[in-house]
């Protein structure tokens, strides 16, 4: 297997899991400005969390089949909570939409908080991982062909009351809801919306770091299963979250600036005289580097990441899930589009949040309005 | 009987999401382009009329747009909820073009759609038709990477299994993204959308005709729709022979499904319109032979003589075989590597499927062992019989039959509703450069009735190119019985109850939004 060519595909999924963790911020202010000031967004992270989906697949296919297919509820319960996201902007104030708009609203508020919520659960089991059993030689079984069972009833809906999951899945949407609330302060122009803003974050953001600590304490005490590249073995690992982060040395750096840039985009914003663009970007930035770190930290140096809690040898692990190594490289290829895809995405953003959106921009002929 | 049902309900469920977001996916794939060239001419002259007509069909388009996105996760998502072996067995070569997709299209798709919808103040007028069609280009180029995928399933190719990861991997990225069948399928499937959109367009207008309201707008978007659909409707009808051809020499069974055609003989007719007869039944043709045998195979058909010979090879005697010689073999097919071959009966294949997949377990067994000649000997094993892998998970041969009637009734459904397409446009071009498009209700009334009728032939295109290649998820490599997930049937079951009620739901939501805003008019 190449590390280079996984590498190259690994880094852009995980980006992918970031930019969906920041973008769905989208708590219901019950205000059409609101829903238009996030409305302009909403593709953006959607496209994302689709995108994140196909690159699982294409990387690690063993990974969507044992994961999908055993936690079906879990991930049902998510794709749920997503479709009625994507219809609610555009039909909420449309006449005619059937159901009213504070259905489209409540259907934007469960996405926000349980979406955000339920997406941490499931990035969680890639820590606590799951109850499930693989076994690629059942393929040549023709009476019971299925590679890999979850072993409960369950399906996936047991992991949200495990307590690190939640806490985890809490913790993404406490840092979503910050983002969000940054969001509206630098983009909408509204006295009210910002006052009850700049108090709400007073609130969410140290909530949002000290759940993040409690998080991290969690994490690097627990033990995780590490993988023997020679044969497959795997073993447990007593702190073995801490070890990969001291032993790699780069996830522990991307680990501390990041945390360093959410405190000081929050501190901006909270004591700072005039709420600027700094204060979300710094803050988004820092969501964006500690998440890779823990990501890659699930995963590299070796780690079992996506353990199965009925015997650790059906864990599966970058070497007995990745692809091979020809579509890794032709993702790699393809990902080179990726800093192009970048810019113009950030060309479109800056030319279109140049001014803030205020209520009478949403009247003017030309706009078309959510 | 529990696994069958949970494959069927499985297979209902992907059904359903497929067809729902068909229902809207060949809209924005061609309203898009219909938009851009509406915006053209507003860039180009300056005149308001262009900008408010554009502007009307992008709200149409948004709608339409959103429940396509919503419906369209679902379906990514299902290959690993509802069909995880697949996604294992395949994964290597299906995944990367989804993956590529998102990076390629969706975001293009989806960046330059805030242009086109919040940029009209903020940007240049030249921005933003250039974003206008960059959607346009990003929603065809999204269709562009899935349908690769299909085709792939349809026709796997560059490809190489492995039994050390006991999954199939990609050799040859471009001669799957670049398959003939891919390219045949990219094309006939885009220009089904613009014929549609184009279609819906023109019957959305003659409603405003017949209402004797915004006759110019009327006027002026028929006008560049029914060219748009005429030329697109003639590539898509040359695609759709073309189309016919992969099938006769890659699926011969989903063609002799197609046509209802049992036993055939040299020259084989073309049914142009039939009744099948219900009686007669595949399953017979094993259990109860006599009483197949006495079944015609129609009620009703009139047949062109040696059609379907000449439309698959541009022979008149071309033997094509039917759904009993296929399952007798004897006939000559071409294979994965585009080998002429002739095909063993279905039991020998069944037969050779079997000793595959046992000799895939032996390669296991013997590398777990460290036992390197045991491991050489079933490698052979798999390998020399692996074109025949799926067939041994086959439980009885009428297994590889699809549904003849749903098959042969959507395929005839679909050519016969392409032929009237073809009138109307025609007719449309005729009776708008005449200048007598908005004095007959009977032309506006058929307009209007054509919107359902288009959408019931995609969806019949649809249906005629997955139901027929049932029972395979991959051609001859793996039957949708060992694709299937290891849930309970009862959660699918629920899950598919839910999918139905909320997509029915918002279907309705749109239909009433578009028919509000439709009513309302560009005026507003």
């Amino acid at each position: 297997m190449s590390l280079l060519g996984s590498l190259l595909v690994f880094l852009m999924f995980v980006q992918g899991g970031q930019s969906l963790l920041f973008g769905t911020a989208k708590e219901n202010e019950e205000k059409t400005l609101l829903v238009n000031a996030l409305g302009h967004k909403w593709e953006l992270t959607f496209t994302t969390l689709v995108t994140f989906g196909g690159a699982i697949f294409a990387s690690f296919p063993l990974y969507y089949s044992t994961s999908f297919g055993g936690a079906y509820w879990l991930w049902m319960a998510i794709l749920f909570l997503f479709v009625i996201q994507a219809v609610s902007f555009e039909f909420r104030s449309k006449a005619g939409n059937l159901l009213g708009p504070r259905t489209y609203e409540t259907f934007l508020f469960l996405n926000g908080t349980f979406g955000t919520i339920l997406l941490g659960v499931a990035v969680g089991m890639f820590f606590s991982g799951g109850s499930f059993v693989m076994d690629k030689s059942s393929i040549a079984d023709t009476f019971q062909p299925t590679i890999s069972y979850w072993t409960n009833g369950w399906h996936g809906l047991e992991a949200i009351v495990n307590p690190f999951n939640l806490l985890l899945g809490i913790v993404v949407y406490l840092a979503a809801r910050t983002l969000g609330l940054m969001y509206v302060m630098m983009q909408i122009e509204s006295e009210t919306l910002n006052t009850k803003c700049k108090s709400q974050i007073k609130i969410t953001g140290p909530a949002f770091v000290l759940g993040f600590v409690a998080f991290l304490i969690a994490l690097f005490t627990m033990t995780g299963y590490s993988v023997n590249p020679e044969n497959g073995l795997i073993s447990p690992v007593k702190y073995k979250y801490l070890f990969n982060m001291t032993e790699l040395i780069w996830p522990l750096v991307m680990l501390v600036a990041g945390v360093l840039l959410v405190l000081s985009g929050l501190g901006l914003n909270i004591f700072g005289k005039r709420v600027g663009k700094s204060s979300f970007f710094l803050t988004g930035g820092g969501v964006v580097l500690a998440v890779w770190s823990l990501l890659i930290c699930a995963a590299f140096n070796d780690t079992a990441y996506f353990v199965s809690t009925v015997d650790p040898q059906y864990s599966l692990t970058l070497y007995n899930s990745s692809s091979s190594e020809f579509t890794l490289k032709t993702m790699a290829y393809a990902s080179l589009m990726v800093p192009f895809v970048m810019g113009y995405i950030y060309y479109v953003w800056r030319a279109m949040t140049k001014v803030k959106m205020s209520i009478d921009d949403l009247s003017k002929p030309d706009t078309h309005k959510y | 009987m529990i696994l069958a049902s949970l494959v069927d309900l499985s297979r209902l469920q992907f059904a359903l999401t497929a067809m729902y977001h068909w229902i809207f996916v060949p809209l924005t794939l061609g309203l898009g382009f219909i938009i851009a060239i509406m915006e053209t001419y507003y860039v180009r002259s300056g005149n308001e009329f262009w900008k408010r007509t554009a502007k009307f069909w992008m709200n149409i388009f948004a709608i339409n747009f959103a429940i396509g996105v919503a419906t369209g996760i679902i379906l990514e998502f299902q290959f690993g909820t509802n069909w995880s072996n697949y996604s294992w067995f395949v994964g290597d070569i299906f995944g990367a073009p989804l993956a590529i997709e998102g990076i390629l299209a969706f975001f293009l798709e989806s960046t330059f759609f805030a242009v086109m919808f919040f940029g009209w103040n903020k940007v240049s007028k030249k921005a933003h038709l250039i974003s206008t069609y960059l959607v346009a280009i990003g929603t065809n180029l999204s269709a562009l990477w899935i349908l690769v995928a299909n085709a792939w399933m349809q026709f796997p190719t560059g490809m190489q299994f492995n039994p050390d990861t006991a999954r199939n991997e990609m050799v040859d990225f471009w001669s799957v993204a670049l398959s003939p069948v891919a390219i045949n399928k990219f094309i006939h499937t885009t220009t089904n959308g613009y014929v549609l959109a184009a279609i819906f367009v023109i019957g959305v207008s003659a409603w405003f005709l017949m209402r004797k309201r915004e006759e110019e707008f009327a006027r002026k978007s028929i006008k560049i729709s029914a060219i748009f659909g005429l030329i697109s409707l003639i590539v898509l009808i040359w695609s759709g022979d073309g189309s016919a051809v992969h099938v006769a020499k890659k699926q011969p069974m989903k063609l002799a499904a197609m046509e209802g055609l049992y036993k055939s003989h040299k020259g084989t007719s073309l049914v142009a319109i039939g009744i099948l007869n219900p009686g007669k039944k595949i399953d017979d043709y094993y259990d109860n032979p006599l009483k197949y045998k006495n079944e015609k195979p129609y009620w009703v058909n009139i047949s062109i003589p040696q059609g379907l010979s000449l439309l698959v090879n541009r022979k008149m005697d071309t033997y094509v075989p039917g759904v009993e010689d296929i399952l007798e073999g004897g006939y000559v097919y071409t294979d994965r590597n585009g080998d002429e071959k002739i095909a063993p009966p279905i039991e020998e294949r069944m037969e050779l499927g079997k000793l595959a997949i046992a000799g895939l377990a032996d390669y296991r067994k013997a590398s777990k062992a460290g036992d390197e000649e045991g491991k050489d000997i079933a490698y052979k094993q798999l390998m020399e019989n692996f074109d025949h892998f799926g067939y041994g998970y086959i439980e009885k041969p009428s297994d590889v039959v699809p549904n003849i009637p749903l098959t042969f009734y959507s395929f005839h459904i679909m050519v016969i509703l392409g032929g009237f397409f073809l009138l109307f446009f025609a007719l449309t071009l005729y009776m708008e450069f005449k200048g007598i498009i908005g004095k007959h209700k009977w032309y506006h009334w058929t307009a209007i009735a054509s919107i359902p009728l288009v959408y019931i032939c995609s969806q019949a295109g649809w249906i005629v190119a997955e139901v027929g290649r049932q029972p395979w998820t991959i051609q001859d490599l793996l039957p949708v019985n060992a694709a299937v997930s290891g849930v309970s049937s009862g959660s699918v079951q629920t899950t598919l109850i839910l999918f139905f009620i909320l997509f029915s739901v918002l279907l309705i939501a749109e239909i009433g939004i578009m028919l509000k805003v439709i009513k309302k008019g560009p005026g507003a």
